[in-house]
């Protein structure tokens, strides 16, 4: 089982320093987590904002709090915070220009006991389809508040965010912290890029191979150029991502299309399982732990 | 240049080309006019104001009423009128913020209005702004949306006292509203609720006035959509 990361606490400490901080941060919420902000509801009642188990209403309330100059964190579970209102997220948001920050929990399978309802694989599919949207996947809990941080900042430039947290944290920092592709080793065989917390299991698949391991906690945009760096000459680029399999396929391609390259994408496959269990084992099933990755390296390798 | 409510036919004749116009076109006329022309604190000077009032058009079909308003105000020059829905006009068959001066949120698609307008509520209030009001028409189908339930319960409970809806009611829900109306959900979260004669300036007039105190709702009563 993996080390369970507190991605949540760290978002909510982080949010609440930034309300204290400047008086245009707001907090929209639709019940979830709501007991982890009752102590900044009641300091901040005009600013942190619970409507109930009201998804639609929560994310165009974001939009309105930036039709008014406010600096909008929106909150829930994954699924219902991007598919359920996912029109809400592309017209209130991105299309009025009233960008907000976005933030999940729940990820893939976070939920694996909860099943399909409560999972979100196609998360950074969906956001990732609109123009405006930075993605922001965090392998580790102290990645949260930088990412947040910039996040909230880039509003200002109107640009929107989606976080993904997740349960399934790496056990420890290895990036930058920057949201950049980081290179962590070099190999000769070709590349494999980490996103978030696939870090742990790709280093622990490709540990003995012969291949650069880079990680990145920012998909949106990607960064073109650190992955042109990290490819080398081989050309050859394993992506793994931790929800749906070749979501970022097509970034990826786009910055290696100057030059020759084969690419093997892998995520979430089964969208439809119709299996209960762990994350581990949701992981497993879906070829994501160390031992998956591995095969599924050796096997593009060649 | 100060236009009268007379010369609008005109105006949306310049965008239609059509010298009739259907009731779906006009069925905001009257409304948008009476708060253009008298309620709404906003002018071209001010559109960028943080303390200006707000008016929303969540419905936003059939813009050629709220163009002609936006146009005979002076938010836009007549000359634009023209060429709406054209590919180099910024006037389309829904408005988009972005494009057009004085427009506060891009519609069309329906049911957005109103929950956008409860943030807009709640973020001026946040800022320390109780004194602008902010106005969302919507049509009695538009209701239909179940986001506009969500907002509605919603903004009754947190009695938002900034926030206005119109509700044009040319009765063409397919399922209707009941024998109390739309007036009786709104009733049941809590808002002031009043209907009107959505032709008569006087009473529309009156029933837009005053400042902020309570949600409100206003239904404008127009003809049946044929």
């Amino acid at each position: 089982m993996r080390v369970v990361g507190d991605m949540r606490t760290a978002f909510g400490d982080a949010a609440v320093e930034l309300l204290e901080e400047d008086p245009l941060t707001a907090i929209v919420l639709a019940d979830i987590s709501a007991d982890m902000f009752a102590k900044a509801m009641a300091r901040h009642p005009a600013r942190v904002l619970n409507v109930g188990i009201r998804e639609q209403l929560m994310v165009s309330v974001g939009g309105g709090l930036a039709l008014a100059g406010m600096r909008p964190i929106v909150h829930t579970y994954a699924p219902f915070l991007v598919g359920r209102a996912f029109e809400q997220v592309k017209l209130d948001l991105g299309h009025q220009g009233a960008p907000a920050v976005l933030v999940s929990v729940g990820a893939s399978y976070d939920a694996a006991r909860a099943g399909r309802t409560h999972q979100a694989p196609e998360d950074v599919t969906l956001i990732g389809a609109l123009p405006g949207f930075s993605v922001h996947v965090p392998g580790h809990p102290d990645e949260v508040r930088s990412l947040l941080r910039g996040a909230v900042r880039a509003l200002g430039s109107g640009r929107s965010a989606y976080i993904r947290l997740t349960t399934e944290a790496n056990r420890s920092v290895l990036g930058s912290g920057s949201g950049g592709l980081a290179l962590l080793r070099e190999g000769r065989l070709g590349v494999v890029v980490a996103v978030g917390p696939m870090l742990d299991p790709v280093l622990e698949a490709v540990g003995d191979l012969d291949v650069s391991v880079a990680y990145a906690t920012t998909v949106r945009p990607f960064d073109a150029d650190g992955l042109r760096a990290a490819a080398g000459d081989s050309g050859v680029v394993v992506l793994v991502e931790p929800y749906l399999a070749g979501t970022s396929a097509g970034v990826v391609s786009e910055a290696l299309a100057g030059r020759p390259h084969r690419l093997l994408s892998l995520g979430v496959r089964e969208l439809e399982l119709r299996r209960y269990g762990t994350p581990g084992d949701h992981a497993r099933m879906q070829g994501l732990g160390a031992a998956g990755i591995r095969r599924s390296v050796l096997k593009f390798l060649g | 240049m100060s236009r009268t409510y007379a010369e609008l036919a005109g105006l949306m004749t310049a965008m239609t080309g059509d010298e009739k116009h259907g009731p779906s076109a006009t069925s905001t006329l009257d409304v948008l006019w009476v708060l253009y022309d008298q309620v709404l604190r906003v002018s071209p000077e001010t559109v960028d104001d943080p303390g200006r009032d707000r008016f929303l058009l969540s419905k936003g079909h059939g813009p050629a009423a709220y163009y002609a308003v936006l146009a005979a105000k002076g938010f836009f020059p007549e000359a634009w009128l023209a060429g709406f829905g054209s590919a180099d006009s910024p006037l389309g068959y829904h408005p988009d913020r972005n494009l057009i001066p004085g427009v506060e949120i891009s519609s069309g698609s329906l049911g957005h209005g109103l929950p956008l307008g409860v943030g807009l509520a709640h973020g001026l209030l946040a800022r320390g702004l109780p004194e602008p009001r902010v106005f969302v028409l919507v049509g009695d189908a538009e209701l239909d949306e179940g986001s506009n339930g969500e907002a509605i319960v919603y903004a009754g409970a947190a009695g938002l006292p900034n926030l206005t809806v119109i509700a044009v009611d040319n009765q063409s829900s397919t399922w209707g509203w009941g024998p109390g109306g739309i007036e009786a959900q709104f009733a049941v979260a809590g808002w002031a609720v009043t209907r009107v004669d959505g032709r008569d300036h006087g009473a529309l007039a009156l029933a837009l006035a005053g400042s902020a105190g309570e949600p409100r709702l206003i239904v404008a009563a127009v003809e049946r959509k044929g």
